[in-house]
């Protein structure tokens, strides 16, 4: 190892506060309340400062973790910050809901002796010590380069994606069919894990970064994509795995009985919570059976106890295999949540009034090992039993939303009905269209989201800088090949005369004028420029803002 | 947010709302809704979209107040603000070639069948229309459905106007047509569009009935919408709202849709009194 040992190894990992199991399971606050400073510091000088940092091989989004780390063990909050947002637009929902101990934790040197640095706590007190300053820094954005990106869904993907490219001097627009942005972080996670004050933050700075949010359009009904591909140079969908799974026994459709969305979407973006101040009503339960063992199931059963009810997860594997957070199955077990493992319902028992009453249950036993390697339950024959519930939330999973497939042709799609893209680049099987995010792998996690986001932005751009682009001036703007021929020859100073001879132009735009060489190019009635003194071999543009879209400079490059 | 350019009330209880939404406006057909919220605090509620102008970007409403949202979308003028105009959702009515069309219209479905007469009148087809309310009184568009369809139907339950009774009539005012209907449309309240589907069944007239279950996104992604048609479950904003009425499970729907009559009543009564009480605490001195 290549850590240098020269302080005495600190391996007292620092607890974050939490608000009690007794009073938090009767309120909607959020659970972990965050490092106070002093604690984030002495937490953050533990870190050894590796100069091969393994956390940070195993963070989807390749931050610097050793640096922010540091920076915080310094005191230097806006430092940390600073490094922290190179990588990652969503520090404080990250730092909240980041399986870290699957990730840049698990993999923390000090893991072995059980003192892993608490990354993901640390980030979060960055994100949070900037909230609390009001205002966030906004970077430099270079001078536009006249392209147009759409950006198809307002969760971590697309923000991801719409952050990256506006940072690059890209437009960008997100197109989102509900009536707010985030996504899953906004419909889905719980107020009191991801309060929405803080997905609002992050929105916001968007905003501010002059990304501009449309909300209510769903594209495929508002508009096709392929409308959309007349106006963007680009576009990205991150439109998430919406569509909700149910189990397809009887019962499913008696009142009572939720899709995991359905409940969340009613709690989270509707504030059914603070029903009737808000108007979506939500029903009171007594006993509600939350069906799954992910982290969407804890999220349900965790809201139904906050709403008075007696709450239980029926999960047909065992405590082992629950695909939750640890930290989330704990903290379930502590606010009172109980367990039924091993359990499978078959059936849904209604009443006259066709509310759900009963679920009946086959109770299960551990098979051999499946594809993902968790032992696959086996039912127990004869073992019906039945159990009273007013209420059933399924939360087994969902598939990508087929919307935009549906009304997409060209658009090739998997067998889950996820859309087919490229690992590395996120680009589909249509040209000037990437996909990234649950949309392509399925249900995953916020950071997989994100990470996929940043290589399709990294591949959008190098796509949309390779683009000769069209110098659009007004003389030239809807000219036709001839006008354009005119409006260029007048303007050149030497060379060829129009054709695709090379020829040196002199461009107004503006009140400025720039020198470049270029050609017009009949079939595109393109002109193209390139770097006038150092004559590159790759010929490139000066654009309407009037910069070379290379080295951002005006005029001479 | 979208504009409300004009409201007025066309019959007691039944509203009807112009709107700026030119998205919507451009792609519109027959058939389909939109989901709105009245203001930031709403619920999300589908409305069918009854007429549109795509060159002005405008579309129309036609809703019945029947709770608090309803409620508080009757409460807006003209100049006013929807939080939500999203569209348009669902999949449009089929508009083929099908011969002689009776196409049914109650409540607010009076407003919504107009613009799918309207296609299949362009279209060719012999129009029938079917209007079926309460009263006299509750009857509008009478002259714009005159101009869409080849016989216009008046139904009331009082017998004011037209047929008495209700839909059930069907078959005997079908027989005075002379003609062969190929194929039935019925949009309105749930009972009319069971009530509908179950006369026509003994005919095997094919009945296309436009779903009304409770919904929240529209996109297909909380599932609350869905219905089970032909033993199958569907989603009725993306698979829908229109379906085969004789494969409708309708007593699933109308439980369905009580799911929230307790709460509902809640909204009701609680703003009732509420604002009730405010505007007296206002006028005292
Ligand atoms: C309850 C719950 C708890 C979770 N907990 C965690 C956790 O603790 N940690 C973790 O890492 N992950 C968690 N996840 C998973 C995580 O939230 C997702 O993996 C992540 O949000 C995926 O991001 P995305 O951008 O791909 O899609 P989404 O977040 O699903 O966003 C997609 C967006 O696209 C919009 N959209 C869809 N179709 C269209 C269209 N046609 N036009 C316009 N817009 C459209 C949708 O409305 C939505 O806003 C949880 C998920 C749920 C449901
Ligand atoms: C595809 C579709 C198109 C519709 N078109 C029209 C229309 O053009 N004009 C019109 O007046 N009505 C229409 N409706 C019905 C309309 O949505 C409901 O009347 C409205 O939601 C009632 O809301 P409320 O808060 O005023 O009343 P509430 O008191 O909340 O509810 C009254 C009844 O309406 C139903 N309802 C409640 N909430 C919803 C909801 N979110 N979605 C659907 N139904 C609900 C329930 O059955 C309830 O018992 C349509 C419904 C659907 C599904
Ligand atoms: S967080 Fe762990 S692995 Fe990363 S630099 Fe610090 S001690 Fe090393
Ligand atoms: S309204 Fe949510 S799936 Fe249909």
């Amino acid at each position: 190892m290549t850590e240098p040992q020269k302080k005495k190894l600190d391996l007292n990992r620092r607890e974050m506060p939490k608000q009690s199991p007794e009073v938090r399971r009767f309120n909607f606050s959020e659970v972990a309340l965050g490092y106070p400073a002093d604690m984030a510091m002495a937490e953050a000088s533990r870190c050894l400062q590796c100069k091969k940092p393994l956390c940070v091989n195993n963070c989807p989004v390749e931050i610097n973790i050793p640096g922010f780390v540091k920076l915080i063990g310094e005191g230097d909050f806006p430092g940390a910050i600073r490094v922290l947002k190179e990588k990652n637009l969503l520090p404080a929902v990250c730092g909240r809901v980041c399986p870290q101990e699957e990730q840049c934790e698990k993999t923390c040197v000090l893991v072995k002796k059980g003192g892993q640095i608490a990354i993901g706590r640390l980030e979060r007190f960055a994100a949070d010590w900037e909230a609390s300053q009001g205002k966030a820094a906004v970077p430099d954005i270079p001078p536009a380069t006249g392209r147009k990106v759409a950006v198809v869904g307002g969760g971590p993907a697309g923000l991801t994606v719409a952050g990256d490219l506006i940072l690059r001097g890209h437009a960008v627009t997100i197109f989102e069919a509900l009536h707010k942005l985030g996504g899953v972080l906004t419909y889905g996670i719980p107020e009191f894990r991801l309060p929405k004050a803080i997905v609002g933050w992050e929105v916001e700075y968007l905003k501010t970064l002059g990304v501009e949010l449309i909300t209510d359009y769903v594209v495929g009904k508002t508009r096709t994509l392929a409308d959309i591909l007349k106006e963007y140079d680009a576009v990205f969908i991150g439109a998430g795995a919406g569509l909700p799974w149910f189990m397809n026994i009887p019962g499913e459709n008696l009142n009572g009985v939720y899709s995991a969305n359905e409940y969340l979407t009613r709690m989270n973006l509707m504030k059914g919570f603070l029903f009737p101040e808000y108007d979506t009503p939500i029903k009171r339960h007594r006993k509600v059976a939350v069906v799954g063992g992910g982290n969407v199931a804890m999220d349900c059963a965790r809201t139904a106890l906050r709403l008075g009810a007696d709450s239980k997860i029926i999960y047909r594997r065992s405590r082992q295999e629950l695909p939750a957070r640890l930290e989330e199955v704990e903290n379930a077990e502590e606010e009172g949540i109980v367990f039924e493992f091993l359990t499978l319902p078959i059936r849904y028992i209604g009443d006259e009034r066709g509310w759900v009453r009963q679920i009946e249950y086959l109770k299960m036993q551990l098979g051999e090992p499946d594809a993902s390697g968790r032992r696959s339950p086996v039912p127990i024959e004869g073992s019906e039993t039945l159990m009273d519930v007013d209420a059933v939330v399924c939360a087994i999973g969902n598939s990508p939303n087929p919307m935009i497939p549906a009304t997409t042709p060209g658009l090739q799609i998997g067998k889950k009905g996820n859309i087919v893209a490229d690992e590395a680049t996120g680009k589909t099987s249509m040209d000037r269209v990437w996909a990234g995010g649950d949309v392509v792998t399925g249900a995953a996690t916020v950071i997989l989201a994100m990470g996929a986001g940043r290589k399709a932005a990294r591949s959008i751009h190098e796509y949309l800088s390779s683009l000769l682009l069209p110098i659009r001036f007004s003389a030239f703007r809807n000219g036709s090949i001839s006008s354009l021929r005119e409006a260029a020859r007048c303007r050149m100073r030497s060379g060829g005369r129009g054709g695709r001879k090379p020829a040196i132009f002199c461009l107004t735009l503006g009140s400025a004028r720039y020198d470049t060489i270029g050609r017009v190019h009949e079939s595109q009635h393109i002109i193209y420029g390139h770097h006038g003194k150092t004559a590159p071999p790759k010929i490139r543009v000066i654009t309407e803002s009037g910069g070379c879209c290379v080295c951002r400079k005006s005029g001479f490059c | 947010m979208a504009k409300i350019l004009t409201k007025q009330a066309v019959v007691p209880n039944i509203h009807s709302m112009v709107v700026e939404a030119p998205a919507v406006a451009a792609q519109i057909q027959p058939g389909q809704f939109v989901i709105v919220r009245a203001d930031d605090d709403g619920e999300r509620i589908p409305l069918s979209v009854s007429d549109w102008d795509a060159a002005a970007g405008t579309i129309t409403l036609i809703f019945m107040e029947v709770g608090g949202t309803t409620g508080k979308l009757a409460a807006l003028k003209a100049g006013d603000d929807l939080a939500t105009v999203v569209g348009p959702l669902g999949i449009p009515t089929e508009i083929g070639d099908f011969g002689t069309v009776m196409c049914i219209g109650g409540c607010y479905g009076i407003g919504s069948i107009y613009p799918i007469a309207r296609a299949l009148k362009a279209r060719g087809n012999k129009v029938i229309t079917v209007m079926e309310s309460r009263s006299s009184f509750l009857l509008y568009w009478e002259d714009r459905f005159k101009k869409v369809s080849d016989t216009l139907i008046v139904i009331t339950r009082d017998g004011t106007k037209g047929y008495r009774g209700h839909v059930s009539r069907a078959p005997e005012i079908m027989k005075t047509l002379g003609r062969p209907v190929h194929r039935i449309i019925v949009n309105g309240c749930t009972y009319l569009l069971k009530r509908a589907s179950d006369m026509s069944r003994p005919y095997e007239m094919k009945t296309i009935v436009s779903l009304n279950p409770i919904m929240i996104d529209g996109t297909g992604m909380c599932g609350v919408c869905r219905v089970t048609v032909g033993k199958e479950t569907k989603f009725a904003c993306v698979h829908g709202p229109d379906f085969d009425g004789h494969l409708v499970d309708w007593e699933e729907l109308l439980q369905r849709r009580k799911t929230y009559i307790v709460e509902e009543e809640i909204v009701v009564t609680a703003s009732r009194c509420e604002d009730h009480h405010a505007a007296i605490r206002e006028q005292r001195p």
